[in-house]
């Protein structure tokens, strides 16, 4: 019997059942707890959106506050991971990897394979992306496609929390260094979650909408708007098959090319920066390994490029809608040469 | 001291921490509304230290700020109209409405702008002062960070950096004990920030950041060895903040009374109202009057950015590059 919980609670529980179940699993970041040092409250604020809320009543001092110190923390955490302890760190904002990108992709990436296959570093790196918030330009981007880049490093970019509670606890549990991005726009969204533990692997697509006609695939937020497009789709009598590749290292490419077999056309909607992000490495792909099933080209759906913009006015117009996810969509499919 | 300062200076100091102070209460007012998007850190309590300072400065000195930017922008002179309109995202906002309120900068007045990345500033601030020392001009550049960004890589490196190639710069470290719900007590690790001056070579001070006369003084020396050669200093001023560390914080992590408590007994503007009063500097009825003045700014610069339009489709491909070939 599965109740409902928030995006935001499925991460939460997703920490503590893994924490429950393994003493070596510490939590660390900005704010986690809140309140250190302080006159007030102790876990005053659990995060920053409250994500990591009473995990310090339940497990104290492995849950930790750290300075504002990024490069020194994140990757403490990763050589605390190549010792033995299984950290699960908080990035903030994805927009912050600039400030300790080094830790992780010059070191956490590159240990097990520089060192011959000794290393073991299983740090799971949290962080939040996405826009919608009116966060502007350095809080509000995805940054994925940065982190696929690097061999070495995973990513998990979960939609429901349904996905987010079992994706964190694989995350957690994997041996490799993860990176697990949590859209802020998503934490308030509700689902049916198992009380249970359970966890779903890597590499695994989910097919969120079958149909025959197009292949949509989403990420993150992302999913929903293309589901949106595909109920109005529908309408039109065009059925859309909806993909969300939940993991974008490793990514699950039979699954797409397999949809890609049967409908022949194909839209990506990356809600990142368009230049080098997942929807032209999915687009390339699918371009070169399914040239002969496409019967279109395929259709990228993303802002423009330009810095996510504060105005709501314009932030609204940055992000694909799903007006704009179903106008390519019923452009590749009307394509003719 | 506070007898060397001329009545013209004071009446302008005075006139800035409140026109800081009513623009910031005012925000926290309008945010409460829901009609201003995103993030706002406001700055409401660490007037003295904005005013302090700056108040050194010319136009062409540069200043990097914070998240917590309004007070630092208000000081270098940024019109309340257009920042105003920033924060509710309009056109006609200092950043066209693309920035809002972590962004809003202004280089013609020598404002590099709030900053959303903590310690984003330092780096910045020795390459203006820099840029300053290889032109020869005698301008000086200030590096405003807090509690938190004091632990950041970018400022202990922007410290070495400016001490080793002897830079015109002034790092001043706004300690209002918290960065976002972590106490400094906590955080920084020998608990006074001044502490590390000398570790990076370079003079450096606390002073109390409710004295507004406090905080003039430490700013002149290290304005005046900036600018004539003596390299870079560091300042920690020690303030309170009286909002959350965004909108909506509930400050759970304050103790009970605290701010009431604050807003008491160290109001920085209380507190110089208190010694210019008692000195027979300036009379209540002065500033009584900048008060009114300032309180009809803050209403029309509300009324200005409400009624002002948004930006337009056509707005949100400009400025990305000078040009794109």
């Amino acid at each position: 019997m599965a109740r409902k919980i928030s995006f935001k609670q499925a991460v939460n529980e997703a920490i503590a059942q893994e924490m429950g179940r393994d003493e070596t699993v510490i939590v660390m970041g900005e704010d986690n707890v809140g309140g250190m040092g302080g006159e007030g409250e102790r876990d005053a604020w659990g995060g920053v959106l409250g994500v990591t809320k009473g995990l310090y009543g339940k497990f104290g001092d492995r849950v930790m506050d750290t300075p504002i110190s990024e490069s020194a923390f994140i990757g403490a955490a990763i050589g605390a991971a190549a010792c033995g302890l299984r950290p699960v760190v908080e990035l903030m904002f994805v927009d912050f990897m600039g400030v300790c990108f080094d830790q992780i992709f010059n070191q956490a990436a590159k240990f097990r394979y520089m060192f011959g296959g000794k290393a073991v570093t299983p740090v799971v790196i949290r962080t939040m992306i996405g826009a919608g918030f009116r966060a502007a330009a350095q809080h509000s981007q995805c940054l994925y496609s940065l982190f696929t880049h690097i061999p070495g490093l995973k990513c998990v970019i979960p939609s429901s929390p349904y996905d987010a509670k079992g994706l964190l606890i694989q995350s957690i549990r994997d041996n490799d260094p993860v990176i697990f991005f949590e859209h802020k726009l998503l934490y308030g969204l509700e689902s049916e979650v198992p009380e249970e533990s359970y966890a779903i692997p890597f590499g695994e697509a989910s097919i969120v909408r079958e149909g025959d006609d197009v292949t949509i695939v989403a990420i993150a937020r992302m999913v929903h708007v293309a589901q949106q497009a595909a109920e109005e789709l529908a309408k039109e009598g065009i059925h859309a098959e909806v993909i969300d590749p939940r993991t974008t290292s490793p990514l699950d490419e039979d699954t797409i090319l397999e949809s890609v077999a049967h409908t022949g056309r194909l839209v990506v909607v990356d809600e990142s920066h368009p230049r080098c992000n997942v929807a032209t490495d999915i687009a390339a792909l699918v371009g070169q390994k399914a040239f002969g099933d496409l019967k279109a080209p395929v259709t990228a759906v993303s802002g423009p490029h330009v810095p996510v913009p504060f105005s709501d006015a314009l932030e609204d117009l940055y992000i694909p809608s799903p007006a704009k996810v179903k106008a390519a969509a019923k452009e590749v499919v009307e394509y003719a040469k | 001291m506070t007898t060397e300062l001329n009545k013209e200076l004071l009446l302008r100091a005075y006139r800035m921490m409140r026109r800081i102070r009513d623009f910031e209460e005012r925000v926290h007012v309008e945010f409460a509304t829901g009609e201003i998007p995103g993030f706002v850190h406001l700055y409401a309590g660490e007037e003295a230290s904005a005013t302090g300072v700056i108040l050194h400065l010319r136009k062409e000195d540069y200043v990097a700020s914070t998240h917590r930017g309004h007070g630092h922008c208000i000081a270098k002179g940024m019109a309340l109209r257009s920042m105003m309109a920033e924060i509710y995202g309009k056109k006609s906002g200092i950043c066209g409405g693309k920035g809002g309120s972590m962004h809003v900068a202004d280089l013609d007045l020598g404002m590099m702008g709030a900053n959303g990345i903590v310690g984003g500033g330092g780096p910045l601030i020795c390459g203006a002062a820099l840029a300053a020392k290889i032109k020869r001009t005698d301008n000086v550049a200030i590096c405003f960070f807090g509690d938190g960004g004091s632990n950041q890589g970018t400022i202990l490196e922007s410290l070495n950096l400016s001490s080793v190639l002897q830079l015109p710069a002034i790092f001043v470290a706004e300690n209002n004990g918290y960065a976002e719900s972590t106490a400094s007590r906590w955080a920084v690790a020998t608990g006074n920030i001044a502490d590390r001056g000398a570790g990076f070579g370079m003079p450096a001070a606390i002073v109390d950041g409710h004295d507004f006369f406090a905080v003039y003084e430490a700013a002149g020396e290290a304005v005046q060895r900036a600018r004539s050669g003596g390299g870079p200093s560091l300042i920690e001023v020690k303030v309170n903040r009286y909002f959350g560390h965004f909108e909506g914080d509930q400050q759970t992590y304050r103790g009970p009374d605290e701010v009431k408590k604050l807003r008491e007994t160290k109001d920085c503007l209380l507190l110089f109202r208190g010694t210019v009063t008692k000195q027979n500097l300036l009379t209540d009825k002065e500033l009584d009057q900048i008060d009114e003045e300032v309180k009809n700014e803050v209403e029309d610069a509300v009324a200005f950015a409400k009624q002002a339009p948004k930006p337009q489709a056509s707005d949100l491909l400009t400025d990305v590059y000078v040009a794109y070939a």
